[in-house]
């Protein structure tokens, strides 16, 4: 029940995220121009009728928003109650101190004009607390409390394994390299977007005609890295589900995350070019952001699973696995982990 | 906890404190009108002069884009509207130009006038499109409309403001502090809403109407620059000297 709320959790910070793309999108993020209140309406009695023109967006967003901080509390009150791990107790409390940093950055942009490192701040901000309920809905998920490993009585050949997680360091290398290298591609793409350089750079794939922009500014520098940035995520990505799939392609929990991630880079990749063959269509530019979101999470996923075994040796037996077990997993907060 | 989690924690941490450690703040509650300065003017009623003149526009200007108020039931409810860049009269004169003494007037200063300018937002849309105003004189933002409306106030020089007018008759009063030419408003609401002010350290200033009209009248005999602006066609100056009591004749003309 507590990994189904905390996918419920995780889906809707997603949901979030692309409404506030949509608000960067259409320009709106001033369009309610105090906060916490609404035009002086406290925010849930702002009447529907006046959601007009760019308060549609923003205030959705707003409602959004106040939806997720709550449904991250309420995760992290059940995590603090009936979760043994202290650390994923910890990381719902974490969970929640970011989603409330969160909002106040949202308030702070809006108060104050929107400017460009509290914009990009907040846009950040935003995939770390994606993260973090993604990473609380996968370590509460039954999967990876039993290490990956089939469950008792599945069949080997329906499994497609029998033992748990494989301790593969270059694998977790390279998982976590390519989460860190999308999340920074994700900080450019939100420093180009609020500096007001997704079309700085107006063809695609070509750079005003060329292969590198016969002319600089500091935009297109901006623009020209996100480009860049994709390239060398691209490959990474490739180099990581490659890895899955010559290896492990036995293992459903690492060959499914990398499939989708697959899936994921070329369809991100392909809004990145409609964003910009569009001119920064809305509904294209927004679904740009929340596909980057989850290139991001899923990437995430498929680190924290490559890293499982590790997890399980934490209290000082890295490497060794607990297939199918879960009174002698350290990791599950049994022995000496509610100290 | 392990490295990794222990990573993304501090991730969510330092990037809200970076967030706002790096933003530059201000506040969005405006000064209260002053009072009008005590300063008399410098100018001799006996030798002021005139420059008048007319803004005209040559070639076919594109033909002004149209508005989609769809996002506003209530401004739908107004009809089809186009943005009104270009108003052209028969005889080719171009509104919404705003005419003005850009140098020549040394240290002089003027006093502010007492009564306010009045920006409405009736329509959905803001009435007058462009017009000046000095420093330190009050500015009466008002919404005519059944619906709500945001001022954003964009300036360079000024301090930046955006107050929500959720409903019919609010009044919104401000005042600048430093001349800025153009100061640009815009509504978040319905992004088709654009105004332009000119603030001004002196009167001189006018905003051609029908005909392209304009007229810059009670000016102390002297050199002057004046310069037309308009939103789209950009700035003109153009040199005029004029004598004691004399009135001068100027014209401007943009071109598509």
């Amino acid at each position: 029940m507590l990994h189904l709320f905390a996918m419920l959790v995780a889906a809707t910070t997603g949901l979030l995220i692309f409404a506030g793309g949509l608000v960067t999108s259409t320009e709106s993020g001033l369009s309610v121009p105090d906060w916490p209140n609404t035009y002086g309406y406290f925010m849930f009695f702002f009447p529907l009728e006046k959601m007009v023109g760019g308060i549609r967006y923003e205030h959705t967003h707003r409602l959004i928003a106040s939806t997720v901080g709550f449904l991250i509390l309420v995760l992290a009150a059940w995590l603090w109650r009936s979760e043994t791990r202290n650390w994923v107790r910890r990381l719902g409390s974490i969970a929640l101190a970011a989603v409330i940093a969160q909002g106040i950055l949202g308030g702070i942009t809006v108060l104050w004009y929107l400017p460009d490192p509290i914009s990009i701040a907040h846009a950040s901000l935003a995939q770390i607390v994606f993260c973090l309920t993604m990473t609380i809905a996968l370590v509460t998920s039954p999967g990876w409390k039993r290490a990956y490993a089939a469950k008792e009585g599945t069949p080997l050949r329906r499994s497609g394994r029998q033992g748990p997680a494989p301790d593969d360091r270059l694998l977790q290398r390279v998982a976590a390299v390519t989460t860190g290298l999308i999340y920074l591609q994700i900080v450019v793409g939100a420093t180009m977007r609020h500096t007001g350089a997704g079309l700085a750079i107006p063809d695609f794939p070509l750079m005003f005609g060329q292969l590198i922009p016969p002319h600089w500014d500091p935009k297109i520098a901006i623009h020209f890295a996100h480009r860049v940035g994709a390239v060398i995520v691209s490959l990474a990505i490739l180099a990581a589900t490659g890895h899955v799939l010559y290896h492990h392609r036995s293992r459903a929990e690492l060959r499914r995350p990398s499939l989708l991630l697959l899936v994921l880079l070329a369809t991100q990749v392909t809004l990145g070019a409609l964003t910009v063959l569009s001119q920064k269509e809305f509904i294209i530019n927004s679904l740009h952001v929340v596909t980057g979101a989850s290139v991001l999470v899923t990437s995430l996923v498929l680190t924290l699973r490559a890293h499982r075994s590790r997890f399980a040796g934490a209290t000082g037996s890295r490497g060794r696995s607990y297939a199918g077990s879960t009174e002698e997993d350290p990791a599950y907060g049994l022995a000496g982990d509610h100290a | 906890m392990h490295p990794l989690l222990r990573l993304l924690a501090c991730a969510a941490l330092s990037t809200a404190v970076i967030g706002s450690a790096c933003g530059g703040g201000t506040s969005e509650e405006s000064a209260a009108p002053k009072p009008a300065a005590a300063v008399t003017n410098p100018v001799d009623p006996a030798t002021a002069s005139a420059i008048t003149g007319t803004v005209t526009l040559q070639g076919t200007p594109p033909p002004n884009p149209s508005i989609n108020m769809g996002s506003d039931p209530y401004c739908m409810k107004l009809g089809a509207a186009t943005t009104p860049v270009f108003v052209v009269s028969d005889d080719s004169g171009l509104e919404n130009v705003f005419v003005y003494v850009k140098d020549g007037l040394g240290n002089l200063k003027f006093p502010v006038p007492s009564s306010p300018v009045v920006l409405d937002q009736k329509g959905c849309s803001y009435t007058p499109r462009v017009f000046g105003i000095q420093v330190g004189q009050s500015l009466d933002i008002v919404n005519s409309d059944e619906t709500l409306h945001n001022i954003h106030a964009l300036p360079m020089a000024n301090r930046e403001f955006n107050r929500g007018q959720a409903l019919r008759g609010m009044k919104y009063t401000t005042t600048f502090t430093a001349p800025e030419v153009m100061l640009p408003f815009k509504c978040d609401v319905h992004k088709w809403m654009n105004a332009w002010v000119g603030v001004l350290e002196h009167p001189f200033y006018s905003v051609s109407g029908k005909a392209g009209a304009f007229a810059l009248a009670g000016l102390p005999p002297g050199s002057y620059t004046i310069e037309a602006w308009h939103e789209k066609l950009g700035a003109q100056t153009q040199q005029v000297t004029i004598g004691a009591k004399e009135s001068k004749k100027i014209s401007f003309v943009f071109k598509v």
